[in-house]
């Protein structure tokens, strides 16, 4: 987490930056003084990594499904063509994990979950990343993310979560 | 299929003999409507001390089948223990239609036996006298015989009083998951543990036997089937495939089990020769082919697709793997769990927005919901095709419940803490 806020202030004083670049006076420092540490970090970020840095830091790794569905939602698309980037960035291998909620059979569910982390798989791979580096996994409606029987925890709990 | 290892495992703890009651406690919550009433006068232990009341075991017993009605002991006139002591009379005066009643002796070899008489009181007979024999560290078997001769006499269907359930239960703090696969009575008395892991366990399915559980663990950090033997406690991994390894179901006759593998890129129907470790592929579609269960003629493999855009319930024919639908109403048929008489079939179903369960018969294709709670799954017949176990949801904890096959008759059996669920009813185990 604290790298976390370390590059969100970052970013925070690089757009500051780049925002000001015309203007002669740079008024990044209330930024970075609010959160600690942050100078440094400023520092090291603004010297060499800065085409590597502006992936938003943020981006998604939990996509969610309809009831019964394994479609991507636009919103995962987006989500997915920005981690394609950063995966295109490095060698690691990454496990998709496919989560249902608790309505319907739990081996149904599993099938299911399987079915979404493999949606997430195949686009990954139609953005070039390598299919052998990523592991899929189902847990079904083994692990939940949110508790209770209502439609927000079951909207949160169908998902594919990439680690 | 060379990866088959063999070994038993600390976490495993046997037979934690429980006389007490275990983590479930039932609570009947539906009768039948025409109950059958029944006195049973205390059986006389002939000063012998034994740890269970064997007299309320059976109570307990006939109640929990929810066709009978019990004469409460305090309305009793007098406590006979032996037939040829029983006044007729008193008893059609307190609405009884049967009697029962018994006394305990031990044998030379210290054995316990129990003699015990069902009387008919409309018609003034003993329907019939019967003894049974046990060592004193199995008195609960004992009792539950009594209630399956009792129940047979009465119904003419064989009861299921003396077999035993299995089923998962998981016990969260925080992200901090327990689950346990676990062996009770069917009055979820005498708890056993089978296995115990941070990951989740899954589908515990009986061999036909009674002696091993398959189910699915993701101890090795990815679903793997194993099976177990009860007694030993012996356990072998049989599958590690890529993928899905999931819902094994053991064959009528013992020697093969159905299940489900995506080795090949999407949930297919598999079986294996537990013998020969043949694999053998069932099912060619691209949909989800899941949850199968065998038919009790070890020829046809019901099982759950939604290769007709909804799950739906299919049966698959073993001799040309030919597939056909048997589920048509409802958006949601899954799971399905077969009686004895490969007539009844419970399953998981939807028919606007609430899961339930349901029992279609096959033959005349009449569909009943059997259950009015939500989020219903989990059907397991009973051997003797009169009740079925499911799992539900109570106060936001998983619960077991069971209804019988024509909904008459409810009862609950919750755990005391965590949720327990997939609850699966053992075949006769003797």
């Amino acid at each position: 987490m604290k790298t976390r806020i370390h590059l969100y202030a970052s970013i925070l004083a690089l757009t500051v930056l780049v925002g000001c670049s015309s203007s002669p006076v740079y008024d990044s420092e209330p930024t970075t003084t609010e959160i600690d540490n942050a100078a440094v970090k400023t520092a090291e970020v603004e010297s060499a990594e800065i085409e590597v840095v502006p992936v938003v830091p943020d981006t998604a790794t939990v996509f969610y499904f309809d009831f019964d569905k394994a479609l991507l939602t636009a919103e995962s698309r987006a989500d997915l063509l920005e981690n394609a980037v950063i995966l295109a960035g490095n060698t690691r291998s990454v496990r998709l994990e496919g989560h249902a909620d608790e309505r319907g059979t739990r081996e149904y569910n599993m099938a299911l979950g399987e079915r979404r982390a493999t949606s997430v798989k195949e686009f990954l791979v139609l953005q070039g990343v390598a299919g052998d580096r990523i592991e899929v996994i189902s847990f079904g409606e083994e692990r939940a993310a949110a508790y209770g029987s209502d439609d927000e925890a079951w909207r949160l709990n169908r998902r594919v979560e990439l680690k | 299929m060379t990866n088959i290892r063999q070994f038993s495992i600390l976490l495993v703890a046997l037979f934690i003999a429980n006389s007490a009651y275990g983590e479930l406690v039932i609570r009947v919550t539906e009768g039948n409507d025409q109950p059958t009433i029944i006195a049973m006068s205390p059986f006389d232990l002939k000063g012998l001390k034994i740890d269970e009341d064997i007299t309320d075991i059976v109570q307990s017993d006939l109640l929990r089948s929810g066709l009978f009605k019990l004469i409460p002991r305090s309305d009793m006139l007098a406590f006979p223990s032996n037939s040829s002591d029983v006044y007729y009379r008193d008893w059609r005066l307190l609405g009884a239609e049967y009697l029962v009643v018994g006394s305990m002796s031990v044998l030379p070899d210290k054995r316990y036996e129990l003699e015990f008489s069902l009387l008919s009181i409309n018609s003034q007979k003993i329907q019939f006298t019967h003894k049974v024999r046990t060592s004193s560290s199995k008195i609960r078997d004992l009792a539950h015989s009594v209630s399956d001769k009792i129940y047979k006499s009465i119904t003419g269907i064989r009861g299921a009083f003396s077999t035993r359930l299995a089923y998962v239960s998981v016990i969260r703090e925080g992200d901090d998951f327990t689950y346990r696969l676990k062996v009770a009575d069917a009055d979820g008395a005498r708890e056993s543990l089978m296995l115990e892991s941070k990951q989740p366990i899954m589908s515990p399915n009986w061999s036909p036997d009674g002696k091993e559980l398959a189910y699915v663990s993701f101890e090795t950090g990815r679903p793997a089937i194993f099976r177990q033997n009860l007694a030993t406690a012996v356990r072998q991994q049989l599958t590690d495939f890529k993928g899905l390894n999931g819902a094994p179901s053991w064959s009528p006759d013992g020697s093969t089990l159905a299940l489900v593998l995506s080795k090949d890129g999407n949930p297919e129907i598999y079986s294996l020769n537990l013998k020969t470790d043949k694999l053998t592929r069932l099912t060619r579609h691209f949909a989800i082919d899941t949850e199968p269960t065998w038919m009790p003629d070890g020829k046809h493999i019901l099982f759950t697709s939604d290769r007709g855009g909804t799950p739906q319930i299919y049966k698959l024919r073993l001799a040309d793997k030919s597939v056909q639908r048997i589920t048509f109403k409802g958006n949601y048929n899954a799971r399905a769990s077969i009686a004895p008489d490969g007539r009844t079939m419970a399953m998981v179903h939807r028919s606007s927005s609430v899961f339930h369960i349901a029992a279609l018969d096959l033959k005349t294709k009449r569909l009943i919901e059997l259950t009015e709670t939500t989020l219903d799954e989990s059907p397991s017949i009973a051997p003797n095709g009169a009740m079925l176990m499911y799992a539900t949801k109570y106060n936001d904890r998983g619960i077991l419940a069971a209804v019988s096959v024509d909904a008459g008759v409810k009862y609950n059996l919750p755990a005391k803490i965590g949720d327990v669920r997939e609850p699966a009813w053992s075949p006769f185990l003797r």
